[in-house]
């Protein structure tokens, strides 16, 4: 009997926990989503009127569409600078002990909050900015750039300097445990540097890169406080939106937005995972 | 005297005599005309009350839980939300607070969800002293009612248990009002380069990219109506309770500045408008006038601007939560009663707002002080805030005058209206475009 139990006892912790705090949660924000509300409360009930509102109006969609925007070119940066910076530390860096010394030097800006890393671009930026001086004073540009901060580009910025060692750390990881001895076997049967790169190394980071791109990805399309601030509340992203109306007590449009929200994340996921099988990678 | 808070009583007395007598204490207080004066016959019993405070950051200050807890020997508990938690905390948990420290707009939202008691006025020492903003809506008694959210409007309501506003002034009370103030715009006299005399002027072409209005929709939406009103665009009826077209044609004109690149930035939070305003990114945008006294606390020039259509004005107030009664009712009544005497208002007018009760706040401050904060003369020495921050050397004018220029130029007040749904999801469009 207690054998037959032991099995169900061992999982019961962990589906208590994500039953307490994932499960029940979610299911209460799928309830919500139906309710009715006016300015001040929210009524049980069971309405289609919020996803009528939320996904007829042109606002919705263009934030959407903005908010994909910002992941895909946060994804690609991320991608890129993140493979870079782990294939450095992997293979051109010889010894271990200097590789781990390199990584945590990585993480150390990642020790202050990220709100703090995010606001510091702010006076570096702004039009009487660290930068903007520097370039007007050598002469560089002759009045000060305006792009730099609160725009699409400072929110980029700010994304990219945030999320990056989430992609840098599963490649890392991914690299490390690449059999050096394909690679030699890669240059004796003649590949070239590209080759090797594209046929042996790639290959077998995509684990690493799909971990990485999944953080990224989630994290920019919940985004709603690097948006807010980076481009000094002028842009739009599906986080701030539901923020917004959350603020407005607009609970269950809210909830409607972030029942939206949660199926695109997990679309994407889904098709990431569709294209990498991590489990058997790993 | 016995504590009604002991759960064991002393042998030879049950706990029923306890609370008998407790009741009795409380109800010969009560009966004793509680507002004579402080501090009353049942000193001791009321040191273990604890009145809880919620609000907006504005008034929720610990100078002034210290100085309750110094002069009526009972703790006040505060804590400070924005204003938008401050209104869904006040309807959907009367039972977190005790005293509800919110705008008139907020109540105006919350009182009809009967969350608040409204309080007899025969109990309020210094009724007769309040400022007529607040009772008749007249400062003089000539003059208007502002359009909005007027606090006389839902200042007053019929009786105990009513929960619609009364017309004009009756024996029971909404909130009893406690700070208000005029904002308008704030600038950088040495950026802007020329006068700035009206609303309009923060959409001249030439501060592109330089302006910012806050994006709070219910004040925002205001301050946007006086720029398109001053800029001869519309004409409202009344400008706190726009019709859907009025709300239309506002919002279009937004959006059409926000894509002509008129605004740098929109804030939410004081601290974002003093460093917008510091850093010199923006040069002219709403502003509160304490943002104001920060940016030139820092040694920023900046004004706030007296402009010709007039200020947006708001005030708050507090309100009792509808579950409060006994010790802690009179408790609740004699803070009121203390926040109006003058101490508090005498502190509340050296920050640059304004208090309910002039009277008894103007012995509470030098006639220096007086002169410049109240009277808008110039300031015979140095001008100190509250914690002895230096915040206007001698010689200095405040902006805009007098307590009656600037509050005598009210064109309107903070306000909710009947199309407050349809407002939001047009300004959600206007920051999404």
């Amino acid at each position: 009997m207690i054998a037959r139990l032991a099995p169900y006892l061992q999982a019961a912790p962990l589906a208590l926990i994500l039953g307490a705090f994932l499960l029940l949660p979610l299911a209460a924000i799928v309830a919500v989503s139906f309710w009715d509300y006016d300015s001040v409360q929210i009524y049980p009930d069971f309405i289609t009127l919020n996803y009528v509102e939320a996904l007829g109006s042109w606002v919705t969609w263009k934030t959407y569409l903005n908010t994909l925007k910002f992941v895909a070119i946060v994804w690609a940066i991320t991608t890129v600078v993140g493979f870079l910076v782990a294939y450095f530390l992997a293979f051109h860096v010889r010894s271990a002990t200097m590789q781990m010394v390199l990584f945590l030097i990585c993480t150390v800006p990642f020790l202050t909050s990220n709100i703090i890393r995010m606001i510091s671009w702010v006076p570096f930026l702004g039009r009487n900015g660290l930068l903007n001086t520097t370039l007007v004073e050598l002469g560089i540009v002759p009045a000060p750039l305006e792009f730099l901060l609160f725009s699409e580009f400072a929110v980029v910025l700010a994304m990219v300097h945030l999320y990056v060692l989430f992609m840098v750390t599963p490649i890392f990881n991914s690299l490390m445990r690449i059999d050096r001895a394909l690679i030699e076997a890669a240059r004796d049967a003649g590949a070239n540097g590209w080759q090797t790169l594209t046929n042996v190394v790639i290959p077998l980071a995509k684990p690493g890169i799909a971990i990485g791109s999944i953080f990224v990805v989630t994290l920019v399309l919940g985004d709603f406080v690097t948006v807010r601030f980076m481009s000094g509340g002028q842009s739009a992203s599906v986080g701030l939106m539901i923020a917004n109306q959350i603020s407005l007590l607009q609970y269950p449009a809210a909830a409607a937005n972030a029942v939206a929200l949660l199926a695109l994340v997990l679309l994407m996921v889904a098709a990431m995972l569709r294209i990498v099988d991590i489990r058997k990678e790993l | 005297m016995t504590d009604p808070k002991t759960n064991d009583p002393t042998p030879g007395l049950n706990r029923r005599a306890v609370l008998k007598g407790a009741a009795a204490a409380v109800g010969a207080a009560a009966g004793s005309g509680a507002v004579t004066g402080f501090p009353t016959i049942w000193a001791q019993n009321i040191k273990d009350v604890t009145l809880r405070q919620f609000g907006t950051g504005v008034s929720n200050l610990n100078a002034i839980a210290d100085q309750v807890k110094k002069d009526l020997g009972f703790t006040l508990r505060m804590t400070a939300l924005d204003s938008d938690s401050v209104t869904q905390r006040a309807v959907t948990q009367p039972d977190s607070y005790d005293i509800a420290d919110i705008e008139y707009w907020i109540a105006k939202k919350v009182f009809p969800t009967g969350a608040l008691q409204p309080m007899d006025v025969k109990k309020i020492k210094y009724y007769d002293q309040i400022v007529p903003i607040f009772t008749t809506g007249k400062l003089t008694p000539d003059s208007v009612v502002a359009q909005g959210t007027a606090p006389s409007t839902v200042g007053f309501v019929e009786g105990p248990g009513a929960k619609t506003f009364a017309k004009a002034p009756t024996e029971w009370m909404t909130l009893i009002p406690t700070i208000y103030n005029a904002d308008t715009l704030g600038i950088r006299p040495d950026l802007v380069g020329r006068p700035i005399a009206n609303w309009k002027d923060i959409l001249d072409p030439k501060f592109k990219g330089k302006t910012s209005i806050l994006n709070i929709p219910s004040i925002g939406i205001m301050d946007a109506a006086m720029i398109c009103e001053s800029a001869g665009i519309i004409k409202y009826g009344d400008k706190g309770n726009m019709t859907e077209a009025e709300i239309d044609t506002t919002i279009a004109t937004l959006i059409e500045a926000k894509k002509a690149g008129q605004f740098r930035a929109f804030w939410k939070t004081f601290d974002e408008s003093v460093n917008l305003m510091t850093s010199g990114e923006v040069i002219i945008q709403s502003m509160w006038s304490p943002a104001v006294t920060a940016v030139r606390a820092k040694g920023v020039p900046c004004v706030y601007q007296p402009l010709a259509e007039g200020y947006r004005a708001w005030g708050g107030g507090l309100g009792i939560g509808k579950n409060v009664k006994g010790l802690v009712l009179d408790a609740a009544y004699e803070y009121i009663n203390w926040y109006l005497s003058g101490w508090c208002g005498a502190y509340l007018n050296r920050q640059g707002y304004y208090s309910a009760c002039l009277s008894t706040a103007k012995q509470h401050m030098s006639a220096d002080e007086w002169g410049f904060w109240m009277e808008g003369k110039p300031a015979a020495s140095d001008i100190l805030s509250p914690d002895g921050k230096l915040l206007e050397k001698a010689g200095a004018v405040r902006d805009g005058g007098s307590f009656e220029e600037r509050m005598g130029k009210v064109a309107c007040w903070n306000a909710v209206m009947d199309k407050d749904r349809y407002m939001v999801r047009k300004w959600n469009e206007f920051i999404a475009a």
